[in-house]
C-alpha cells in the first residue's frame, strides 16, 4: 500500500498541476470534456493522493480501495490523476483519444486494466459499485477493510439505471460503499434544473436509507473530512454531494454549461494554462 | 434413423413422450454447477421461480440476490460482481433481461470483459397466453451482435441442465435462452453435450433431400415433421444447433453439400436469428437454397403455445410447407 502524505498544501498544488495536465491533454486531443474534469480535480486529489488505499506498482492488488467512474466523460481528470499518481508517465497523457492510445475518449478496462471499469454511458457505474461491494461482503463480511467509491455526474441522475442502485444499496445496506455525486448543476443541454430539475438530492438519497453529507467539493480538507465521516457510518452506504465550480480554476470557464463538452483551442489553452501556473495572478509565472 | 451415437429419447415421436420445461433444466444444473464453482452468484429480478432460479437459491441463499424489478440493475450488479471474481448467471425474461438491459450488457460485461451469464426465460412466442409484450422473438439477434457472447438455446431440458454444466465449469459470457413450456424431451442423460458442436439427430435410408436445421424448443417440431414429409416421399436430415454462437460451421457446411437444401427451424424473428446466422455461413462457403421458419417480422398474441406456433407457422404444418416450397425451388 502507498500513502503519499501530502500536506494540505501540497495537496492543493497537486490539483493545480492536475488542472494543467487536463487542458494540455485536451488541447492536445482537440476534443474532450473541459468543465467537469477542472472541477473534480480537487476530490481526486483527496482520493488518489489521501484517501485510498492503493498501490501504483501492484495495481492489481486484491486489497486496494476501487475507484469507479460512472460519468466516463469526465475521464481526463481520471487520467491525469492517474498519471500524476505514478501509475503511467504524464507524457502519455497527451495521447487522449487518439489511434492506438491507452487512453480512450471514455475509459476502456481492455486498454487500461488499472482503472476499475469501462464507463461513458451513462448510469451503469453506481450499480457495478453495488456489485462489487455485495461480491467482497459475501467473501470478506461486513467488516471488510475495502472501500468502494463510486463518481457519478448530477446530469447522469436523471438516467433510471442509478435509482435502481441506490435502492439496492439502501436494502442491503452497504457501509463500505461511498458514492460522490459531482453537483455542478451543468449537463450538456443547459443548467441540470432546467434541464431535468434533481431539486433537493439530499432529500432524495435520504429517503433511499442513504447517510447524505453536503460539502463543497472544491474545497480539499472538506472532502477528506466528508469521506472520513461517511467511512464512521456502519449501518448504510454514504453519499457525499459535492457541490463543484465547473471549470474550476480556470475563470472564463467556471460555470458555463458550454464548457461541458468541449475542448479549449489554443488561444484558450494558454490563457488557462497561464492562469493554473500564476495560481490565477497570485504569483508570476515562469512559462511565458 | 435416430442418430444411435447420441442415445436420444427413443419415445421422441411416440405421443407419450416425457415432456418438461427447458426452464426446468436450467434451474437444476445450476444448482448442480454450484456445488463445484463457488464462484458462481445468482440474481434475479423478482423472477426467482419462475426462471427456476429458487433451486440455486433455497441450496445457497448466501450466494443469491435479489434485484427486484430491474433489469438495468441485474446486468450491472452482476458485470461489478463479476468485475470481483465472481461468476454471475442472472435470470428474467428473455423480453425483459436482455431485452431491456442490452445496452448494459453490451457495455457493462462484453465490453467490460467480465464473465457472466444471460439466463433468458419464457423466450419465443410459445410463452402463449401473456401475449406480445411477454413474447422475445427477437433475443437471439440481440445477442449473437455482440462481441465475446456465447449464445446457446437448448432443446429440451436435459440438454438445458447440461449447457448449464458445461457454462458453469468454465466462466465465459453467454446467454442462455429457455422456454416456458413444457417440450418433448428429445435427448438423455446420456447424450453428449459440446458447446459449439451441432448434432444429427435423424438421419433417412438413402439420399436426404434436404437438412431441417433447428434450434430450442422446436428441434421436437422438426423430427415430428419428418414422417410427414416421408409420406410425401420427402427424406429430411434433422439437426440440432444449441450453440448458434459460434455456431458449427463445419457442420452446416457438410449439410449444405449434402443436401443442397436447408430449412431452418427458430421460435425467433427470421431477421438475425438462426436462420440469418446459418445464411451468413453458406454465403460465404457453398450457397445454397433456404427456407426460414420463424417469426416474420410481426410481433406476436395472446393465445395457447399450439395455437400460435401453427399461427405463426412453426409447427409440422408450417415445417412440411417450408420443406416442399424449398424442394421445388431447388429444381
Amino acid at each position: 500500500m502507498q500513502t503519499s502524505n501530502l500536506n494540505l498544501r501540497e495537496l492543493e498544488l497537486k490539483a493545480n498541476d492536475i488542472r494543467e495536465s487536463i487542458i494540455s491533454m485536451l488541447l492536445a486531443a482537440g476534443s474532450g470534456h473541459t468543465a467537469g474534469p477542472l472541477g473534480m480535480a480537487d476530490v481526486f486529489t483527496a482520493l488518489y493522493f489521501d484517501l485510498m488505499r492503493h498501490d501504483v506498482t501492484n495495481p492489481s492488488w486484491s486489497d486496494r480501495d476501487r475507484l469507479i467512474l460512472s460519468n466516463g466523460h469526465i475521464c481526463p481528470v481520471l487520467y491525469a490523476t492517474m498519471a500524476h499518481a505514478g501509475y503511467f508517465p504524464v507524457e502519455e497523457l497527451q495521447t487522449l483519444r487518439q489511434f492506438g492510445s491507452r487512453l480512450q475518449g471514455h475509459p476502456h478496462r481492455e486498454f487500461l486494466p488499472m482503472v476499475e471499469t469501462s464507463s461513458g454511458p451513462l448510469g451503469s457505474g453506481l450499480s457495478q459499485a453495488v456489485g462489487m461491494a455485495l461480491a467482497d461482503r459475501m467473501d470478506h463480511g461486513i467488516t471488510s477493510e475495502k472501500y468502494f467509491y463510486c463518481l457519478l455526474g448530477d446530469g447522469e441522475l436523471n438516467e433510471g439505471n442509478n435509482w435502481e442502485a441506490i435502492m439496492l444499496a439502501g436494502k442491503e445496506k452497504l457501509r463500505n460503499l461511498i458514492a460522490i455525486v459531482d453537483r455542478n448543476n451543468i449537463q450538456i443541454d443547459g443548467y441540470t434544473e432546467d434541464i431535468m430539475p434533481l431539486n433537493d438530492l439530499s432529500k432524495k438519497w435520504e429517503a433511499f436509507n442513504w447517510h447524505v453529507q453536503e460539502i463543497d467539493g472544491n474545497n480539499i480538507s472538506a472532502v477528506i473530512d466528508a469521506v472520513h465521516k461517511a467511512q464512521a457510518v456502519f449501518e448504510k452506504p454514504s453519499v457525499i454531494i459535492a457541490r463543484t465550480i465547473p471549470g474550476k480554476g480556470v475563470r472564463e470557464f467556471e460555470r458555463k454549461f458550454e464548457w461541458h463538452g468541449k475542448a479549449p483551442n489554443k488561444e484558450e489553452a494558454n490563457m488557462a494554462l497561464d492562469e493554473l501556473r500564476t495560481l490565477g495572478g497570485k504569483i508570476k509565472s515562469e512559462h511565458k | 434413423m435416430l442418430n444411435s451415437d447420441l442415445k436420444l429419447n427413443t419415445k421422441i415421436f411416440a405421443d407419450d413422450c416425457e415432456q418438461a420445461p427447458i426452464r426446468k433444466g436450467f434451474g437444476e444444473g445450476l444448482a448442480m454447477v454450484g456445488e463445484t464453482n463457488k464462484s458462481i452468484v445468482a440474481l434475479s429480478a423478482d423472477l426467482t421461480e419462475s426462471t427456476q432460479m429458487h433451486l440455486f437459491k433455497n441450496k445457497f441463499p448466501e450466494r443469491f440476490v435479489e434485484i427486484g424489478v430491474a433489469e438495468q440493475n441485474l446486468a450491472t450488479v452482476s458485470a461489478g460482481m463479476a468485475a470481483m471474481g465472481k461468476y454471475p448467471f442472472f435470470s428474467s425474461y428473455a423480453m425483459f433481461s436482455p431485452g431491456r438491459n442490452w445496452e448494459q450488457v453490451r457495455t457493462t460485461i462484453c465490453y467490460n470483459d467480465v464473465p457472466a451469464v444471460i439466463v433468458g426465460s419464457h423466450a419465443g412466442i410459445s410463452v402463449g397466453p401473456d401475449g406480445g409484450t411477454h413474447q422475445a422473438v427477437e433475443d437471439i439477434a440481440l445477442m449473437r451482435v455482440l462481441p465475446r457472447m456465447t449464445v446457446i438455446s437448448p432443446c429440451d431440458s436435459i440438454q438445458a441442465k447440461k449447457a448449464t454444466l458445461a457454462l458453469g465449469a468454465n466462466p465465459r459470457i453467454a446467454y442462455l435462452r429457455l422456454a416456458r413450456e413444457k417440450t418433448p424431451i428429445i435427448t438423455t442423460e446420456d447424450t453428449p453435450f459440446e458447446l459449439g458442436k451441432g448434432q444429427i439427430l435423424y438421419r433417412p435410408d438413402g439420399i436426404a433431400h434436404v437438412a431441417i436445421i433447428a434450434t430450442g424448443g422446436l428441434v421436437a417440431n422438426a423430427l415430428r415433421a419428418i414422417k410427414d414429409l416421408e409420406k410425401r416421399g420427402i427424406k429430411a436430415i434433422v439437426a440440432n444447433i444449441h450453440t448458434i454462437k459460434p455456431i458449427d460451421t463445419e457442420l452446416l457446411i457438410a449439410l449444405a453439400r449434402e443436401t443442397k437444401a436447408i430449412v431452418t427451424v427458430e421460435e425467433h424473428q427470421i431477421a438475425g436469428g438462426l436462420g440469418s446466422t446459418v445464411a451468413e455461413v453458406l454465403a460465404q462457403s457453398v450457397p445454397t437454397a433456404i427456407e426460414f421458419v420463424g417469426v416474420h417480422d410481426v410481433f406476436g398474441q395472446s393465445g395457447t403455445p399450439n395455437q400460435l406456433i401453427e399461427h405463426y407457422g412453426m409447427g409440422r404444418d408450417g415445417i412440411v410447407t417450408a420443406v416442399t416450397k424449398l424442394l421445388e425451388r431447388k429444381v
